[in-house]
This record gives structure tokens, sequence and C-alpha cells, in this order.
């Protein structure tokens, strides 16, 4: 560590982490920490470029807005898929309490 | 020969004559599977009552005379992040360990409907994120050239499994060079089509902007005749083209005489191995020799493309990943609340990339960062794809090494993330531009590694991109050399 440009503390992978809901050992976040540094400190070179102008590409091949008809097709497995849920109650998946 | 070193067209054409039967063809692929799996790690599924069941119903169509679709009876495998219905779909991961496929995806419902034998699913980097195959809960794919060496990644387990004989195709995906890398290790042919080409529904995500599924096998026909099975438009996959399908391998034999090939500059510069530029450069001979002309071309903003890949993908795998929380499926550990149940989950189920990857889209996606990193991506991403645009205009296809260099050491470069990114180079800016690429065999190494070259064409072209690799490989022999495992 130390030598990065970007220097993303072990506090702050950890704050991230939660975020995406990952509980990391310290080694973990110390590792991350030194990774996630240097991969910024890599991808700072996009910083050389003049964007003002340029638009953003988020659709490669030009789709716009694809459409269908809004009608109800029927699902005969719904239990097969309750069944994948590690606890299930008659038809539903059972979950903790959100609050 | 065994059977099941044949080519697709080979073993249809002796399916067609009686030569041999569908089961015979099965028993062969099984068998080799069998004789080499714990040697290289290929198999984490084997689905061998579903293909023996598939070859049977085929056997008896042609007993009684009946007209056979294409791919019919032909042994082939799944990468594991494929929904094949009923059986294991891992992806590589601990989180989908014990998870059962409820449904078929788009692709496997259509090589189904050509009477496709499906022998099983193969190993994958964990959620395809990998160029070596190392990440895999299941442990590393070998390759079968050496099994000292990686078999590239993520779709190692869909190439080595062709290049061994355990089957004659495998669909595997590409991101970022899944593909195109694997197949160029392991000395096959492999097909990363246009994005949208080939409808994704039923496979798990990685980057959504950037994924396409394709197909490994031993020659370009081969390589035709599945992707006219398996493209075209499909209403569970929004991002799939109207562009018309159209009978590829019929095209095949036009040749090449007049056709503009350019060579990037920005391909050929430090770090590419030596032997790779030698192997590229006679591999530029043998197509003006077909009578290519060939072009000095410039792709501006290559140097860029790696930095911009590696933005845009963790961020769309924060997002794409955040499915996998243990409620409805896979992996759940619940001791505690239900933000103990989320982050003990993924804390177990998800491996050490995968993590990395996650954590680096979260942060670039949080609060006050999305403009300096994703949105400045996806300008950066609209240069890429100008280039090529600007690039076609003067061209017709594109040669480019696939890799810099040939299949590294298992374990080599496991300990840098960064260094392991680094191997995605030549392949990353085709994703981002979202046109078709190919990686044909074109020689080997002095130590018998294979080295491939990479093909490129305009988007919804790949009818002159399997054109161009065919040409080639009427000329030379590098594709018909399989290893000798030991």
């Amino acid at each position: 560590m130390g030598n990065n440009k970007n220097q993303i503390s072990i506090e702050e992978v950890g704050r991230v982490a939660q975020l995406a809901r990952i509980e990391l050992t310290s080694a973990e976040k110390e590792k991350f920490s030194r990774d996630l540094s240097a991969i910024l400190d890599y991808v700072d070179q996009l910083d050389e470029i003049d964007v003002s102008t340029v638009a953003p590409t988020s659709q490669v091949t030009g789709l716009k807005n694809v459409l269908r008809q809004d009608v109800v097709v029927g699902f005969d497995q719904a239990q097969l898929l309750v069944r994948l849920a590690s606890t299930s109650q008659e038809n539903y998946i059972k979950v903790k309490s959100v609050f | 020969m065994n059977l099941n070193y044949l080519t697709i067209s080979e073993a249809m054409d002796g399916l067609r004559a009686k030569q041999f039967s569908s089961q015979e063809l099965t028993t062969a692929c099984l068998e080799q599977i069998k004789k080499y799996n714990k040697k290289i790690n290929v198999f984490i599924t084997v689905t061998e009552y579903l293909a023996l069941e598939q070859a049977q119903i085929v056997d008896r169509k042609i007993n009684n005379g009946d007209k056979l679709n294409p791919l019919a009876g032909i042994p082939c495998s799944l990468k594991d992040v494929f929904c094949l219905k009923g059986a294991k779909a891992t992806a590589g991961s601990k989180i989908l360990q014990n998870y059962i496929a409820p449904y078929d995806a788009t692709t496997v419902k259509l090589i189904k409907l050509n009477d496709a034998v499906i022998l099983g699913k193969v190993n994958t980097d964990e959620f395809t994120m990998g160029s070596s195959t190392e990440t895999s809960a299941s442990g590393a794919t070998r390759n079968p050239w050496d099994l000292s060496c990686v078999p590239g990644g993520s779709s190692g387990g869909s190439a080595a499994a062709v290049a061994s004989a355990m089957g004659f195709y495998s669909l595997g995906t590409d991101t970022g060079g899944s593909i195109r890398q694997p197949a160029c290790f392991c000395g096959i042919a492999g097909l990363k089509p246009t994005y949208g080409r080939v409808s994704r529904y039923g496979v798990m995500s990685m980057a959504s902007s950037l994924d396409t599924i394709g197909p490994l096998a031993r020659s370009v026909k081969d390589i035709a005749l599945i992707l006219e099975a398996i493209a075209g438009v499909d209403i569970n996959d929004a991002t799939t083209s109207r562009e018309p399908v159209i009978n590829y391998a019929a095209k095949l034999g036009k040749g090449i005489k007049g056709l503009k090939i350019g060579i990037p500059q920005e391909y050929f510069g430090q770090g590419l191995d030596p032997e790779v530029a030698a192997i590229t450069d006679s591999a530029i001979k043998q197509f003006k020799k077909l009578g290519a002309r060939i072009v000095k071309i410039s792709l501006t903003y290559t140097k860029y493309a790696l930095a911009c890949y590696y933005i845009i993908v963790p961020s769309e795998i924060s997002a794409n990943l955040a499915r996998y929380d243990g409620i409805r499926y896979g992996l759940s550990k619940s001791e505690g609340d239900l933000l103990a149940t989320y982050l003990q989950t993924r804390a177990q189920g998800l491996g050490d990339e995968v993590k990395r990857r996650i954590i680096i889209g979260t942060y670039a996606l949080s609060a006050g960062y999305y403009d300096a990193y994703y949105l400045k991506a996806q300008k950066v991403r609209t240069l890429i794809k100008q280039d090529f645009e600007k690039a076609f205009k003067q061209v017709g296809v594109i040669l480019t090494p696939t890799t810099p260099r040939p299949a590294f050491k298992i374990g080599e470069k496991n300990n840098d993330p960064l260094t392991m990114y680094l191997e995605d180079i030549f392949t990353v800016p085709i994703n981002l531009a979202g046109i078709p690429g190919l990686s044909i065999p074109a020689g080997f190494t002095k130590s018998g590694l294979p080295v491939g070259v990479q093909l490129l064409a305009k988007q919804f072209n790949e009818e002159d991109l399997l054109r161009t690799g065919y040409a080639f490989e009427q000329a030379t022999d590098y594709h018909k050399m399989y290893p000798i495992i030991d």
C-alpha cells in the first residue's frame, strides 16, 4: 500500500461492502483496499480523453424501446420455483421479517 | 480415428449414410469423459441418461428414414451458466452449488429442437469472471495440450471439452473474450457473435450491455451450422435483433479474392509474444495468398479499451449479482435477521474475484462517482465503437492476434488481478463495439501450445467473418491437430 494515487481506505471498502451486502473479513478488506486502489489508478487513464462532446453508449446495436403486447402468459411451474427457495410454506417463499 | 474426433459436418454425413449411429457417437464421447475428466476437470455434471435418450430418438428417426435436423444426434456440452431443465447449473459458484434449473435457456431449447445430444455442463470461471477457469468453485480446468497450463477462460471448460474430444461442440459465453481466448489457448474455433444476435434468456448474466453467447467447435463450418441454429430474435431477450438469420454454412465457399483485411497497428506493439507475432504474420501472408488485400489501419482508442471495460463490467456485475441473496434460490445462511442473511450468504457463497468485482462496481456506481466512472466509461465506449465503424468503411475484415501470449501456467497470474485482466487486452474492445469476432487456430509455439488469430467484422456481418475463417482453414491444417493427453 501507499504508492497508489487513489487511496481507498479499509473503512471505505467496508462501507461499500456493506452497501453490496457482503460481509468481509479484515484480511479481505485489506486486500480489496489494495486491489481497488490499483485498479482505480489503472482506469484513471480515461481522464486523458476529452469526452465533453461525446454521447454515452448504453445499447450498442442502437435498439430503442423494444415493446411487446401486454398479455398474460400462463406458467404452470410455480411450485418448482418455490421449491428452489431455502424455506417455504405452502406455496409461498418464507423470508425473515423486513422490519 | 475415433468417432469423437470427427467434426460436426463429418459426423452429420456419417449418420445420414448410416456408417455409425448417434448412440455410438454419444458413447464414444461419454467414454472419453470417463477416461479423462478427472485429469482435465472439464465436466461439472454429466447428463448421461439424457444424452443416450436423445441419441436413441435420433437413431430411430434415421432408421425410419425421417428428415434430420442440422445438429441432430451430435453430442455437445453447455457452459455451466446455461439453464438445462432438471440439471444442476452452478455457474462455477458455491452460491449455486445445488441449484437445479427449472427451465431451458432459449439456446438450449433451440438445440433440443434440432435433436442435439447434450452430454452435460462444463466448468467456467465463477459467474464467468476470469480468464483462466481457475476461479471456479469446482477447481481449475487444465489445458489438454499441456496439463500444467490453463485452458483460458471463462469458457475454459467448453474449450477443453471440444479440444479433448468430449463432445463435438460447446455453447459458451463471451463478455470480454471468454469464448475467443479459450478457443485460442486450446487450438479450436470460437465465435463471439454480434451483440443481440443470439438470445441470452436462461443464461446467467454478468455484464448485460456486453454479454453474448456463442459456439466453440473444431471447424469454422461447424461454427456456421451452430450459429444458424441458435441465432435470432427472442421475445424473452429484448436485446435480440430482427436482422435476418442466414444459412451461414451455404455461404462459406465463396472465397476471399479482393477482400480487404485491415491490420490495426495498435495490436502489434510491446508485450506481444514474438512467437505469437510470427504466427500472426504468417497468417497474414496466407490470407494474401488467398487473394485478400492487406491494409494497415489504426484503431486510435484501443489503449483505453481495457480501462473502459473494467469500469463497465464491475458496475453491471454489482447490479446483476444482487439477485444472489439467499432468499429465492441457492445457498442460504440464515442466522440472525434479514440483513445478516444477505451478508453471510454472500460472504460464504461468492468467491474472491466475484466479491472484488461487486465491490469495485458498487464503488463506481455509488453516490458522487457515477459521472466520473460509469458515465465516462460509456462515453469512451462510444469512441471505441466509432473507431471500428471508421475502419469498416475502409476494410471488410480486421485481423489481430487473439491474445498477446499463448496459454500460461496454472497459478501464474492468480495473485494480481490487473495482470489477469491484461490477458483480455485484444478481445475486450470487440465487446465494447458490439461487433462479431472469430478466433481460429493459426499455428503452434515451439513448445507445442496452440496460437490463434482473431477476425472481426461489422455488426451482424457474421457471414464475411465465417467465410474468411473458412478460406484460411481450407488452406491450412492447424484445426486438424489434436492433443495427445497424457
